[in-house]
């Protein structure tokens, strides 16, 4: 009877993570606290791990107690953390409350789950972080938010800035949308509809089918020392617990459960008119006859049988990543370039799962989903787009946000010598040669002079100057440029993020004589 | 066909009555060109104090704040918030004096003081860091955005010779007194900032001027609407590095102030103050052609303070 109450908490538990995460995306105005909420993103299995694999420690370490937890109590994550499984458990609910929504057993989809999950695992191995953008749980559930539930809330706020502007209110801030970005959205709004599709209709089908994460848990929860199963002297077979398992695990003519595609919502225990279902300690003398091997059997046979159908000539994808270039224009970079504390293009595509936090939380709006920038495996990883915006030189904000180490904390001071690409200059495409005209707006915004105005005597114009050293790549320079269609001056990516040399400071020496009379 | 004939010309009447209802208000800011100010100096010159204070005594030689804001008016602001640094970095309008301003305004009977800046970083943390957006919501003031084309209306430059047409932020075209209030600094494209430079903060698309000759463009949009009243914040003074800067070093304590109704006149004031030529910045030379004010500051009237 205790047990009933495991499912309150998951609800408080999983809403409350579900808030967090969102609050998180569509902080637009950022006004969450500076540090302490990394809680949010700390157990969220796959951002965890690529950061543990970065630096392996206590503060990056929550996918160990996701795991823990599993081997405990079987797939917490996916009731209590998961944030698109939040998601789907809403839909679902609404479902419930509409269609009188009731489920059966149904039969575990082993290949497909496993199959996928063999995929991303082994993609990932191979030097492409492919599947996990594509697959990661927490990352679908970002680039909803980012893609399809920001914009709306955006618009709801301008609607009602535009209405309080009316009555002369200028009390809160218009938000600009910069950037349109197709793959992301398209992408997301399959997701979205595959998801509410089966979450309307079958509850979790899309964590014990799809999700990766799901999958590997789940392989691990046949280890739990705590596992769901029916109390046999106790259960009057009322089905009761069959019609709301969203997991369609509970086979109530064999008396078994799944447990692997049990995602502990504990839905079961609340239904259960009697002790008829509970949580076992594997040693303890079953209550229910052992599993029979049969699944684990089915999965070896089909991991090999997979294993040696699989292409193997997805070894090479690190060579096939080829930088997308249009033909047309001739300010070609050679790579797209990755944000401040990423370290190198290498750590970044490796560890970026595209979860777009980084794209919600830009103040700037450099940050973009890329499209074939870092080639086709890299599809939706975040590049600097300076066409856009430019980076903000006082600003660190995507590095404190960023969950799996792709792009790592960063202090304010050391960020602003963070080279991140060179500035190179285009002298034939640039005004004050073509035009023999004043411009200068590169040197404008350059924060650290790595572009200034030097008199050019051939034409007698002050013209740009560049010094690669001092240049942080923030692409202030390449934003500012007028000219069209191609820019005078952009910034080339660095392979590996440099120091740049601090620029000069020398003070100024000049004396003020405050009694002195003006010089007018 | 007469029938159609009719219609078309009601439809014509319809729509230049309509525009009238429109934007009249508009219309009469252009007009607002008060050279009947009766105004006791040419320019202000004052140095040796705080910001609030060198404007107070400013203003108060000049007749006082009423001289320029009558009881019920609207008024615009604009000084520099053009950067995301500190006050102490000479990249934005110092934010006391903006502060003193809307104080003056506010206790002159301004119904509205509005603020805005169409800033190079990211106008939100501009607005922040640079100490305005506080200094304006104390003072009584509407901080507004800037940065988003709504606000931004088209109109047309008669008397520009490279600009002809821009949009212009809503705010200018529809207060009743427009006050300047540029910060002095060194400039890359066009070596000096100060009040006419200040005023590329008010339209849409820079990016134009600096295509299309970036000093003609700026003597170009001087001839549209004239600030009603120029503050040059000179108290900190970017000496180069411009406009942005580099860091602190760059920066020197001028403690300075320059107050004119003409933005040739104190732009060629400033320049010499910062010490430059007047005759070196291009865009001072081409608005005086364009006769938007006089660089011959020896037939001006000038009132210099030393504190």
């Amino acid at each position: 009877m205790k047990l009933k109450i495991l499912k309150k908490v998951r609800v408080v538990v999983s809403l409350t993570f579900f808030f967090a995460v969102a609050s998180l995306f569509l902080d637009f105005n950022f006004s969450l606290p500076e540090n302490g909420y990394d809680f949010v993103a700390y157990l969220q299995f796959i951002p965890s791990l690529l950061k543990f694999s970065l630096f392996t420690s206590l503060a990056t370490a929550g996918f160990i107690f996701v795991i823990l937890f599993t081997l405990m109590f079987g797939r917490v994550y996916c009731s209590f953390l998961c944030p698109l499984g939040c998601l789907q458990d809403i839909f679902a609910y609404i479902s419930k409350k509409i269609n009188k929504k009731e489920y059966l057993y149904s039969l575990s989809h082993l290949k497909t789950r496993y199959g996928l999950l063999i995929t991303v695992v082994f993609t990932y191995f191979s030097g492409s972080i492919i599947g996990l953008i594509l697959l990661d749980p927490y990352s679908n559930f970002g680039r909803i938010l980012t893609h399809i539930a920001a914009p709306v809330v955006i618009g709801i706020n301008n609607s009602l800035v535009s209405a309080l502007e009316k009555i002369n209110l200028y009390s809160i801030y218009p938000v600009e949308l910069k950037g349109t970005n197709l793959s992301p959205f398209f992408f997301s709004m399959t997701v979205l509809g595959l998801i509410l599709w089966m979450s309307l209709k079958y509850g979790r089908l899309y964590c014990n089918t799809i999700c990766p994460v799901g999958t590997f848990l789940g392989f691990l929860s046949r280890y739990s020392l705590f596992k769901i199963k029916f109390n046999l002297s106790d259960c009057i077979k009322c089905k009761a617990c069959e019609r709301v398992c969203k997991s369609g695990c509970i086979d109530l003519n064999t008396q078994k459960i799944d447990f692997s595609r049990c995602v502990a919502c504990y839905n079961c225990f609340n239904v259960c008119p009697v002790s008829g279902i509970e949580y076992q300690w594997i040693f303890q003398e079953s209550k229910e006859q052992a599993f029979k091997d049969k699944g684990k059997r089915d999965f070896i046979i089909q991991t090999a049988a997979f294993l040696l159908t699989f292409p193997f000539s997805a070894g090479g994808v690190e060579k096939q990543r080829k930088f997308y270039k249009k033909s047309t224009v001739p300010v070609v970079r050679k790579t797209g370039i990755t944000p401040p504390g990423s370290l190198s293009l290498k750590n970044f595509l490796n560890k970026c799962t595209a979860c777009h936090l980084c794209v919600s939380i830009c103040p700037a709006g450099v940050l973009q989903p890329s499209f074939l920038e870092y080639g086709l495996l890299g599809i939706m990883q975040p590049r600097m787009d300076y066409k856009i915006s430019f980076c903000n030189y006082n600003c660190v904000a995507c590095s404190r946000v960023c969950p799996s180490g792709a792009i790592l904390k960063q202090d304010r001071e050391e960020k602003k010598l963070i080279q991140l690409g060179k500035v190179k200059f285009i002298q034939e495409n640039c005004v004050v040669y073509t035009q023999r005209t004043d411009c200068g707006a590169c040197a404008e915004h350059c924060p650290t002079k790595a572009v200034r105005l030097v008199l050019n005597k051939k034409i007698d114009k002050r013209a740009p100057q560049i010094d690669e050293s001092i240049c942080v790549g923030c692409g202030a320079c390449e934003f500012a440029c007028p000219t069209k269609p191609h820019k005078a001056i952009y910034v080339e990516n660095n392979p590996v993020h440099l120091k740049a040399k601090k620029p000069k400071e020398n003070k100024i020496t000049e004396d003020v004589d405050l009694k002195k009379i003006f010089p007018f | 066909m007469k029938r159609r004939e009719f219609l078309k010309k009601s439809f014509k009447l319809g729509c230049s009555v309509g525009a009238y209802l429109a934007f009249g208000d508009q219309v009469k800011a252009f007009a607002a060109d008060k050279k009947t100010r009766d105004l006791p100096f040419d320019l202000v010159a004052i140095k040796g104090e705080e910001p609030d204070i060198m404007f107070n005594r400013a203003i108060e030689s000049l007749g006082g704040m009423k001289k320029f804001v009558k009881p019920n008016q609207t008024v615009v602001v604009k000084p520099n918030i053009g950067w995301d640094v500190e006050p102490e970095r000479a990249g934005n309008t110092h934010p006391l004096l903006v502060k003193q301003i809307i104080k003056q305004c506010m206790d002159s009977g301004a119904k509205d003081v509005y603020v805005f800046d169409h800033t190079c970083d990211k106008w939100s943390r501009c607005y922040a860091n640079s100490g305005i957006e506080a200094a304006v919501k104390d003072a009584g003031g509407k901080i507004v955005p800037g940065n988003l084309e709504k606000y931004y209306q088209a109109v047309d430059i008669p008397r520009g010779k490279r600009l002809t047409h821009a949009k212009v932020h809503e705010l200018i075209l529809s207060s009743d007194v427009f006050i300047n209030v540029p910060i002095l600094k060194s400039h890359g494209g066009t070596k000096l900032t100060i009040s006419m430079k200040n005023l590329m903060g008010v339209v849409w698309d820079r990016g134009f001027w600096h295509r299309n000759s970036l000093n003609q463009c700026i003597a170009d949009y001087a001839t549209f609407r004239k600030p009603d009243l120029n503050v040059i914040d000179a108290y900190y003074v970017m000496k180069r590095n411009g406009p942005r800067g580099v860091s602190k070093a760059d920066v020197l304590k001028m403690k300075s102030q320059i107050i004119s109704t003409d933005m040739v006149a104190s732009d060629t004031a400033a320049a010499k103050l910062f010490g430059m030529d007047p005759a070196d910045i291009p865009y001072i030379g081409f608005a005086d052609q364009l006769g938007v004010g006089s660089r011959d500051l020896s037939g001006l009237n000038i009132h210099r303070i030393v504190l």
